[in-house]
């Protein structure tokens, strides 16, 4: 990470006025949101412009035919080109024709990832944003932190300086007050502007027609009011039928904002009259710089299918955190991850991928249906095959590679450590290492791993006719092992044998994470030859992660890498795997196991893990569970937010893992319950580290352990 | 109807839009001419009124409304309108399920009047309250027609700390006036 990136980090993160004002609005967002599609079925909604924008990425090059034609026989100029300085030759040699001199936008994106301004007022043109979040940015100098909110950034007071400072002496920070000036000061260049440039949300190839949504109204003024109307569309925005833009606008404004429909919504089809009854100059183009490359990409055209709502913005735990500026000029958050790795080049993104914490928040409400965090992780590989890994990485992923270092390493590890632990923590870390435990204790290695214990287990082997293989993990193996021996003493009770092959070793998923593909696969294989070699009904892992990995990631790092020759076994192993809670839930409804009655265990709170929530979609059964055992669950706020632990996250970026799990820390404590439990042993390591760190008297135990002696 | 209209009415004052619904015509037409001298509307500068041509307007006796409400014009400007408090048009449909109107607004002087002024005066039939969107969309059809307003309350921002604002660069009051008994409502 350059030194500069990780600066822009510190800078938003002790911008307080950002981070407060991010924070309130993530907390409200998801309220009006979920208000705004009461009565909607939002996935069959999604379904649909799923199906609507897959099709027209699948066919680009003819809809924007049709669109030319059908536009231009109602009296518009189409002009295509995946040239950005085209565009800009196109648009100042038109304005050079016509004498333009005075130039107002409503907003458009497309015209700042191309950074058009600069180039009009270069040839001498006064250009005025009159989106007023746009127009306060282009006041203040600076670019939108933000898709649908460019200037969520800023206050009320920073927007008075800048009005003071730029336009009018005087302003004071009063919210309608500022908004007046700024409708006093636009109307007259509205008035007198000779060209007019908006962007697009959806082109329509069937009509030629623009959809252009605003909630102030400026779209219809600048559309209106001056002689030529130039539309810089994105060929993304193209869609095959007018009833495509139905589903899309259901969507859009509940999405974006929390509105049924944005107040003005304008369907453009074809030149209308000026106000002084000459016809209007209407020019439309359709700008591509790399859409269609992207489309041709099978693993990226879905990002094609985003309709710019920010949803994946208002959601994401780091993006409120460190607000929109970080991620670069034009488009920010998860998705502008994505675009700028398209739009700009693969190398820009090469430190905001890093920002992703993979926590899945933002792929259920995404109105496109992009998985984001995996788009993400995508681009991390690819950017490891382009330039390598580090000499750093590559070390460690040599070790992991080799099963036998790795795990004498990590054995080691328990002797070493010994000068810094305290009990079951280690609180200090020489020099560089100590970032890791500035904001949370770690757990120290345990003395014996749980490849050790587990044998010294007397299992009712006699009894047992069913075997399920154990998947521990290396959290679990080396530092948990009493999370492993509690799930082997679970299972028993079910008169099932557990089964713990010693040549399992990493999942994989650090390796995968860091864009470490060779190295993901080779622990893949790894694993479905040890994991496959006993017969048995399930394979299951108290990990998340493990499970998530072993149920899709070998599947898919093999796809990546194009390597069939285990796809099969990579298949059946996916087919067996089942996580902790799922199972022994399974095995309740079956009758196999019985929780003790009666029991009175008081009052806990239960923290979601990102991958068990959203990728295994547990969230009922573990809760389930601890109710028949007679805990009461007072659900916390934000209960499935990330801790910020997300592996070597918390590592690479601990400036952003710390308020994340302070946060989470806060809503446990709210919920005045004397124990978190969670399905995941990575977000125990942060939450029971960041509670002895702050010593708060609560515990924080897996699900595993909070069962272990509360069946008959 | 009444069911389809009191959905529309609830969806549009969620959105801060005035709805006032009249049996006939003249009712409607009575209830303007008052808003117009209370907001008052008068032939000094700034406080006028634009009336856009439609089918409300048939028949009526402009010259006798420019009596009775001196300061409304027909002659739909881009000066007039800049000039004006209030803007009145006629709009062709509306969507119960987000209380939006929608109009064919080809026409420059109909969008002049809804955009400049600050108060937006918008006339419709009550029977032209139709479900959704797609419903409209049939009836007013992008492929025929070159410019489709709609209009779901007046114009607002949330730019500045995520206040709700008002009236930034549109109208920042719109007043729905629906008639029951209008016999030609243009299509
Ligand atoms: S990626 Fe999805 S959630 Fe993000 S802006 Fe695009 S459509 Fe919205
Ligand atoms: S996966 Fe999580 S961290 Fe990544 S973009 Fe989505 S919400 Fe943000």
């Amino acid at each position: 990470m350059t030194t500069q990136f990780k600066e822009s980090i510190e800078t938003a993160l002790h911008n307080s006025n950002l981070t407060g004002a991010l924070g309130r609005f993530s907390e409200a967002y998801r309220i009006s949101r979920a208000k705004a599609y009461e009565g909607i079925d939002f996935e069959a909604t999604r379904d649909q412009i799923v199906e609507i924008k897959s099709d027209a990425s699948s066919r680009f090059e003819e809809l924007a035919v049709q669109f030319k034609q059908s536009a231009e026989a109602c009296g518009a100029k189409v002009f295509r080109t995946s040239d950005p300085e085209q565009v800009k030759k196109y648009i100042l040699d038109l304005a050079k024709e016509k004498g333009v001199k005075r130039v107002v936008k409503s907003k458009s994106m497309a015209s700042e990832e191309i950074h058009l301004n600069k180039a009009l007022e270069a040839a001498g043109m006064e250009v005025d944003e009159t989106d007023l979040g746009e127009w306060i940015i282009q006041l203040a100098h600076q670019t939108p932190s933000h898709m649908v909110m460019p200037a969520i950034h800023m206050t009320k007071e920073e927007v008075a300086t800048v009005f003071s400072e730029e336009v009018e002496e005087g302003q004071m920070p009063d919210i309608p007050k500022l908004v007046k000036f700024a409708r006093a000061k636009l109307r007259p260049k509205f008035l007198a502007a000779d060209m007019g440039i908006t962007g697009a949300n959806i082109a329509v190839a069937e009509s030629g027609s623009l959809v252009i949504v605003t909630n102030e109204g400026n779209a219809r003024l600048v559309s209106t009011l001056p002689g030529i109307h130039v539309a810089i569309v994105g060929i993304e925005k193209l869609v095959a039928m007018v009833k495509d833009i139905q589903p899309i606008l259901t969507a859009l404004p509940r999405s974006a904002t929390g509105q049924l429909l944005t107040s003005y919504v304008s369907i453009i089809s074809g030149a209308v009259p000026n106000t002084d009854g000459t016809p209007k100059e209407l020019h439309i183009i359709l700008m591509d710089n790399h859409r269609s490359d992207m489309a041709k990409d099978p693993m990226f055209k879905p990002a094609l299918q985003c309709i710019r709502c920010a949803t994946c913005l208002n959601v994401c735990p780091v993006f409120r955190l460190v607000g929109g500026h970080v991620f670069g000029k034009t488009y920010t958050g998860g998705i502008g991850t994505i675009l700028t790795a398209w739009f700009d080049e693969l190398k820009k993104a090469d430190d905001i991928q890093g920002l992703c914490i993979q926590c899945g928040s933002c792929v259920p409400l995404c109105p496109g249906k992009i998985d984001i965090p995996g788009l993400i992780l995508e681009l991390r590989r690819r950017l490891v095959v382009e330039k390598g890994q580090s000499l750093a990485m590559k070390a460690i992923f040599g070790v992991v590679n080799n099963r036998r270092l790795f795990h004498s390493m990590l054995r080691m590890a328990s002797v070493t450590q010994k000068p810094f632990t305290t009990g079951r923590f280690i609180r200090h870390l020489p020099l560089f290492l100590s970032d890791m435990t500035e904001f949370r204790s770690l757990p120290a290695v345990a003395p014996s791993p749980l490849r050790d214990t587990i044998k010294k287990i007397d299992q009712p082997k006699a009894k047992a006719k069913e075997k399920v293989v154990f998947y521990a993990g290396c959290l679990i193996d080396f530092c948990y092992p009493e999370m492993g021996e509690s799930l082997v003493k679970i299972l028993n009770k079910a008169g099932i044998e557990v089964v713990f092959p010693d040549d399992q070793t990493c999942c994989g998923a650090p390796a995968r994470y860091n864009g470490a593909y060779e190295v993901a696969g080779q622990n893949a294989k790894d694993n479905i030859k040890a994991l496959l070699a006993t017969e048995a009904s399930y394979v299951v892992s108290a990990c998340p992660t493990c499970t998530v990995a072993l149920k899709h990631d070998f599947i898919d790092t093999f796809k990546s890498l194009g390597d069939t020759g285990t796809m099969a076994d990579a298949e059946k192993l996916s087919a067996k795997t089942i996580d902790f809670s799922t199972l022994i839930k399974k095995l309740v409804d079956e009758g196999r196991l019985t929780l003790k009655e009666g029991e009175a265990l008081g009052k806990i709170t239960y923290h979601d893990s990102c991958h068990l929530k959203r990728t295994l979609k547990a969230s009922d059964e573990p809760r389930e569970l601890l109710k028949m055992a007679g805990h009461e669950i007072a659900e916390m706020y934000e209960c499935d937010t990330c801790c910020g632990m997300a592996g070597s996250y918390s590592i690479k970026l601990p400036e952003i893992s710390a308020p994340i799990l302070e946060r989470k820390l806060k809503h446990i404590k709210e919920t005045g319950a004397s124990k978190v439990v969670m399905d995941c042993p990575g977000c125990v390591m942060q939450i029971r580290g960041g509670l002895d760190k702050d010593g708060t008297p609560i515990r924080a135990e897996h699900t595993v352990e909070s069962l272990a002696n509360r069946f008959k | 109807m009444n069911s389809t209209f009191e959905a529309f009415k609830t969806k549009a004052e969620a959105v801060s839009a005035e709805v006032h619904r009249f049996p006939t015509q003249a009712e409607a037409l009575a209830f303007i001419l008052g808003f117009l001298q209370e907001s008052g509307v008068s032939d000094a500068p700034q406080c006028g009124a634009v009336w856009a041509a439609g089918s409300f307007l048939d028949g009526a006796r402009k010259d006798d409304l420019k009596v009775k409400v001196p300061g409304i014009t027909f002659e739909v400007t881009k000066e007039a309108s800049a000039d004006s408090k209030v803007g009145i048009s006629q709009l062709d449909w509306a969507i119960s399920s987000t209380g939006t109107l929608v109009q064919d607004a080809a026409a420059v002087e109909k969008r002049l009047v809804s955009t400049l002024p600050t108060i937006h005066v918008a006339i419709l039939g009550t029977d032209r309250i139709l479900a959704d969107m797609g419903s409209v969309l049939e009836h007013l059809r992008p492929q025929q027609i070159d410019y489709i307003s709609f209009i779901t309350g007046p114009s607002r921002t949330a730019d500045i700390e995520r206040v709700l604002t008002i009236g930034v660069h549109g109208p920042a009051r719109l007043i729905i006036v629906v008639v029951d008994e209008f016999q030609k409502v243009t299509a």
